[in-house]
């Protein structure tokens, strides 16, 4: 029983005064939010102390996929048994050519004197949930900043890229997945070299070339992979593969749906990259005395 | 006082039963819900503060619900304030009823509430496309309705601690 007597009369503001007070409240965080970054602290302060809740809510999820692990017929894991090693089998004979072929492009390049690839190594991660927000298409993995992992980083999958990494909490991380609404890679066709732009469209696992114009050389079944020029995500890992193409007339650029190559929504096991990348400089501006004929060049070229 | 209008003294709440339930609320809602139940899952904590907000308007007000959609935001990964900004204006709606829904049935207070679960989603879609997202679809509504019928059974759930044990009669 309490020991005082409840307060019979609510003295403070008004709850109509208290609404308006904490709406503006809210409405400040959102601005501050979503425009600057101070609130970045903030986040990960709450987030470590919910860390434990999450841990919590996603046990029985997890418990019951380990049950369910645990009662496998002896049958099909002798069949997958049998798979893998011969997988393994064939992909050990590749990375030994691998290795041959990294050591001939070194000298190549060092021949051509161009800049040698860096390597890059990879840590592996698993996929705990999906972020509820139905906006978004971000998934949260268990590898944190404790684990090396940063913001930017590309996370794939045996078959292809499933996203960036966004946000680091100290032992999770949110992936934000390429078929999430704002995301964008910068893609190339492996059939003819031509480079293009993919990004999510936020609605079920379809991805779009952007901003391609109609007569571009794309065609159904065209495989797309990274091309490396934005610094993320290291060339050459494969996308997505074209599935449809409208061209229209009326329209500026050609409709061209693709398919992830990746497990993108399903799998559970993903890689993080820990790719070090490294573009050199932007040359320095020259001074305007000189850059005045040469804008007027530029200008004349342009207009021809 | 009490939201099932029964003619018998209750107990008081204990401080302690309503923060084990809302922290209850808040693991269902972080609990990775895949699929089609993804879109059915309502959300836990909305139920339970306007609950409590109907029931123990002294104990749970607008600093709960505030503090509780912070936290609920950081879960979701979403702007921080969305769901602040959401549960703050359902403990305004559930203050304003709450007298009115005392006086119905579970069964008929579902009617009350599933318009505050609906403006409490319709809240979170705005600042999301204010923020420049696309229309979900209407099926995120679904969850509103999902979880204005769970009401009578939270109702009556988060009552029985109250309910007098039976060497306290005569």
């Amino acid at each position: 029983m309490e020991s005082a007597p409840p307060p019979f009369f609510r003295t403070g503001p008004s709850p109509l005064a208290r609404l308006f007070i904490f709406t503006i409240l809210a409405l400040v965080l959102l601005g501050t939010d979503a425009r600057l970054r101070y609130l970045e602290t903030v986040r990960q302060i709450v987030s470590v102390v919910i860390y434990p809740l999450q841990r919590i809510a996603g046990a029985p999820l997890s418990i019951a996929t380990r049950v369910s692990d645990f009662f496998t017929t002896q049958s099909s894991l002798q069949t997958e048994n049998a798979k893998l090693s011969q997988q393994t089998l064939t992909q050990s004979a590749q990375l030994q050519q691998l290795a041959l072929l990294q050591t001939e492009n070194e000298h190549l390049r060092k021949l051509l004197g161009a800049r040698e690839r860096l390597k890059s190594r990879s840590s592996f991660a698993e996929v705990l949930y999906a972020a509820r927000d139905p906006f978004s298409r971000r998934v949260w993995i268990d590898k944190g900043s404790q684990e090396e992992v940063q913001p930017g980083q590309p996370v794939i999958d045996g078959n292809g890229v499933v996203g960036q990494v966004t946000r680091v909490m100290p032992w999770l991380s949110e992936v934000t997945l390429i078929t999430d609404k704002g995301h964008l890679v910068p893609v190339l066709n492996t059939r003819n070299g031509v480079r293009a732009v993919l990004g999510g469209t936020g609605s079920g696992d379809t991805l779009e070339l952007k901003f391609v114009p109609l007569n571009a050389d794309f065609e159904v079944g065209d495989q797309l992979v990274t091309s490396g020029i934005d610094g993320v995500y290291p060339p050459g890992l494969p996308v997505a593969q074209i599935v449809n193409i409208e061209r229209n007339a009326a329209f500026i650029f050609a409709r061209i749906l693709c398919k992830p190559l990746a497990g993108v929504s399903s799998h559970r096991q993903v890689l993080v990259v820990h790719a070090e990348r490294k573009i050199p400089e932007r040359p320095a501006e020259e001074e305007p005395k000189k850059a005045a004929p040469a804008k007027k060049g530029r200008r004349g070229g342009a207009g021809a | 006082m009490d939201v099932v209008a029964r003619h018998e003294i209750l107990l008081p709440v204990k401080p302690g039963f309503i923060v084990a339930t809302l922290t209850g609320a808040v693991l269902l809602n972080m609990m990775p819900w895949t699929g089609w139940m993804a879109w059915l899952r309502p959300d836990f904590v909305a139920l339970v503060v306007l609950y409590w907000v109907i029931d123990q308007p002294r104990r749970v007000g607008f600093m709960v619900a505030f503090l509780l959609g912070l936290l609920v935001d950081v879960a979701e990964g979403a702007l921080l304030g969305q769901h602040a900004l959401s549960y703050t204006i359902l403990t305004y709606a559930g203050i304003a009823l709450a007298r009115r829904v005392r006086m119905f049935s579970p069964a008929a207070q579902m009617v009350h509430v599933i318009p505050l679960f609906l403006l409490n989603d319709v809240v979170v879609i705005g600042i999301r496309m204010l923020a420049g997202a696309d229309f979900p679809g209407y099926r995120y509504y679904i969850s509103g309705i999902v979880a204005g019928a769970l009401w009578p059974l939270v109702a009556l759930l988060l009552r029985l601690p109250q309910r007098p044990r039976e060497n306290d009669h005569g």
